[in-house]
């Protein structure tokens, strides 16, 4: 009697968890399923942006009229981004798919500037026409490649959960048609380097590379890095000190100093230039306790390290408070005229003033000797060519980096119009707007400036 | 020794009541700005009283938030233009006294409302009652009874906490304290442990990457890019954020980047994919390598 029981409660929890077990696996297979339809979704947007990229580059090849191009290569460049986002859905991220990323951005890029042209007055030059068909020719490539991996999974029912489960193990061999057809793909993209992207767009990289060849000085060695940085720091030399030189990805040869500060237990963290031995950023890690001064103090004591150190005249152009910290952006200051590339961005912790961190690269590679003329617009000349809505509060001058990645002389503005308050640089010379910002109501950004 | 333990007794508790008291009272006494020069950017108490004295004036139409933005700014200059001060944009000790003369401040009305996070106002001339949205049941015999700057008793009961719902913090400018979350998340369950540097770097690597061509161009689509960060395949991400991690963010934002650049970081341990290693590296901060 006993084991009739026992048996029956037995089979009755073996059946209990096999239903229970099926109940899981049902389940597990329905967010399997889902998670595949996902990705599946952006594999197939992704073909279709790029047959749809493919036919927009190629019909721009044969329009004529201004009125056609314009809105045909917004398209192009609207494609381009549907697609670019495609890609970032994808499990890729550890397959070296960013050549073709890179890419479709240079694409968006490129026709993104002419489309926003005045093509009346400045049309399509014979090199952008051979732009445009060399990138439809790589277009074409691109998806007839991309299309047959499509037909490939397809045909095949290939699962992008097994490209993830490929892509995660270890090892390199992969043995996955998908990945496969990906890697041709960005072969041929990586092939593509020649493509003559036209003078705005080399000039933009070139400024971003210009960046890193003008520092000043004589090349300093390790124990060189480590003095400078205890007398930088203004700390004793007992301190102990650890010096180690930057890997070769760095974008220029510096030094990374770390410094046990002995009385606060604390670490400062800081970067100097191997030529000239600069400060590129410094940083300090401690807890901060409640604010014992106000921001307006804490500026006083940015004015002063930036004194002490010699920099050139600096203007603080903005202040911030995060909870017990005060940050400010200082900018240079020309013959009375900003320098927004030159900047540097200054922590003050607001228990005690010291210093907690600063960030000087900007300030360090944008050093070149700028001619600042006097201005061919006068101040009220220039309040003519902005929005007659905006009221205007506060004037500057200022020297930025446009949209061309050009350095423009520009008045700045700030201006209201009801509750928003604008930033307008009209540029002194040309009367141009060359940018635009409307400004949140705490805050704003001087990195695009 | 009875003697004594009832003298310790009674000193205990007489700390007990005392204390509390005091610190009401050093509240209470708390009626006008403290001794500090206001300036842009600037957030708390101080900015909470500016922004209602000029509010109550009619020269601000903003929310009374604490954080010295544009409007505060713009409203405060006018303010100094009107009255025959130095235009500077400052609230020193003369600004500051002309407007604690030309204006009323009912702390505890402003005060209650922002802890409430009630949307309210704070003009002369009408009454404060009418100003505050309804809602919630808390008695509102207070603002009726004595208009703008009564006295009110009922202060003393509220302890002075942080300003709960409705505290606004200072957001770098391009981002939403959402984002910020987003990414201290991200931040936290990647490089909780590390170095602080070694956090902004990581927070850095986002920043980087939304900037990278290569990249997808959001923030939100850098960190769920698929296999782009283990925390985000394995849900460490949804852990709660401790705040080095939201400093390390807000850091990273405002243009600080240890990592000097790098759009990958991988930590050669766990590293299983053989081409992150062909990246050239820039530098070590704690278990992180990270490269370009």
């Amino acid at each position: 009697m006993i084991r009739t029981i026992f048996i029956t409660i037995l089979a009755l929890a073996v059946i209990g968890t096999g239903y229970w077990g099926y109940k899981e696996h049902q389940e597990k297979n329905a967010i399997l399923i889902n998670a595949e339809n996902n990705y599946q979704r952006a594999f197939h947007d992704l073909n279709y942006h790029m047959d749809a990229l493919e036919d927009k580059i190629g019909a721009t090849l044969a329009m004529n009229s201004r009125q056609q191009l314009s809105p045909a290569l917004a398209e192009v460049w609207r494609l381009t981004s549907e697609a670019h986002n495609d890609v970032g859905q994808l499990p890729l991220a550890l397959l070296p798919f960013n050549k073709t990323e890179e890419f479709l951005a240079n694409i968006g890029e490129f026709s993104y500037r002419i489309a926003i042209r005045d093509l009346e007055k400045n049309p399509l030059s014979d090199k952008e026409y051979q732009t445009l068909e060399t990138l439809h020719q790589h277009a074409t490539e691109i998806k007839s490649e991309l299309k047959q991996v499509q037909s490939l999974v397809l045909e095949e029912n290939l699962r992008w959960m097994d490209v993830e489960l490929a892509l995660a193990t270890e090892g390199d061999p992969k043995d996955n048609t998908i990945i496969d057809g990906l890697k041709t793909v960005s072969k041929s993209v990586e092939g593509y380097s020649e493509v003559n992207w036209g003078p705005e767009m080399t000039k933009i990289s070139e400024y971003k590379d210009s960046k890193y060849k003008v520092l000043s000085g004589e090349e300093i060695s390790k124990e060189e890095a480590k003095k400078k940085a205890i007398e930088f720091l203004n700390l004793s030399t007992k301190s102990k000190v650890t010096v180690e030189k930057n890997g070769k990805g760095s974008p220029y040869e510096a030094y990374r100093v770390s410094v046990n500060k002995p009385d606060s237990n604390s670490t400062v963290y800081m970067e100097l230039t191997k030529k000239g031995g600069h400060p590129v950023w410094i940083m300090q890690e401690r807890e901060v306790g409640k604010p014992k001064i106000s921001l307006y103090k804490a500026t006083q004591k940015a004015d002063a390290f930036l004194q002490k150190h010699a920099m050139d005249k600096m203007e603080l152009a903005q202040s911030d408070q995060y909870d017990n910290t005060g940050v400010f952006t200082y900018v240079k200051v020309q013959d009375g005229v900003r320098i927004y590339p030159q900047s540097v961005t200054i922590k003050v912790a607001l228990d005690n003033g010291e210093l907690l961190a600063y960030e000087g690269m900007n300030y360090l590679l944008g050093e070149k000797d700028r001619n600042i003329g006097k201005p061919k617009l006068s101040e009220e000349e220039a309040k003519q060519k902005m929005n007659p809505n905006l009221k205007i509060q506060e004037t500057h001058q200022g020297v930025i980096v446009n949209d061309l990645g050009e350095e423009a002389h520009c008045y700045e503005f700030l201006a209201t119009m009801k509750n928003d308050t604008y930033r307008i640089f009209i540029n002194a010379n040309t009367g141009l707007e060359e940018k635009v910002q409307k400004l949140d109501d705490i805050n704003s950004s001087f990195k695009e400036l | 020794m009875k003697i004594g333990v009832m003298c310790i007794k009674v000193c205990i508790s007489l700390i007990l009541i005392v204390v509390p008291l005091s610190y009401g009272v050093s509240v209470d006494k708390a009626e006008a700005f403290t001794q500090q020069v206001i300036q842009h950017g600037a957030t708390g108490e101080d900015v909470i009283e500016l922004q209602s004295r000029l509010q109550y004036l009619g020269f601000y139409n903003g929310d009374i938030d604490g954080i010295f933005g544009w409007s505060t700014y713009w409203a405060l200059r006018n303010f100094q233009y009107e009255f025959g001060l130095e235009v500077d944009g400052l609230a020193g000790l003369t600004t500051r006294q002309k407007l604690v003369d030309a204006s009323k401040y009912n702390e505890g009305y402003v005060k209650k409302n922002i802890r409430k996070g009630k949307d309210f106002t704070h003009y002369g001339g009408t009454p404060l009652k009418k100003q505050a949205e309804k809602g919630g049941k808390a008695p509102q015999q207070q603002q009726g009874q004595g208009g703008q700057g009564g006295q009110d008793n009922q202060q003393q009961a509220q302890p002075q906490k942080k300003p709960a719902n409705k505290q606004q913090k200072n957001v770098p400018s391009g981002y939403s304290e959402n984002d910020i979350q987003l990414m201290a998340n991200a931040v936290y369950g990647e490089a909780r442990g590390e170095p602080y540097v070694g956090q902004v770097a990581v927070a850095a690597v986002i920043l980087n990457r939304v900037e990278s061509a290569a990249f997808p161009n959001t923030i939100s689509g850098v960190i769920f890019e698929p296999g782009a960060f283990t925390a985000v395949a394995d849900g460490q991400i949804w852990l709660t954020p401790n705040e080095t991690a939201e400093k390390a963010v807000r850091d990273a934002i405002n243009g600080w980047d240890p990592s000097d650049g790098c759009i990958y970081y991988f930590n050669p341990d766990t590293a299983t994919s053989g081409w992150i290693w062909t990246r050239a590296q820039v530098t070590q901060i704690g278990k992180h390598i990270f490269a370009k």
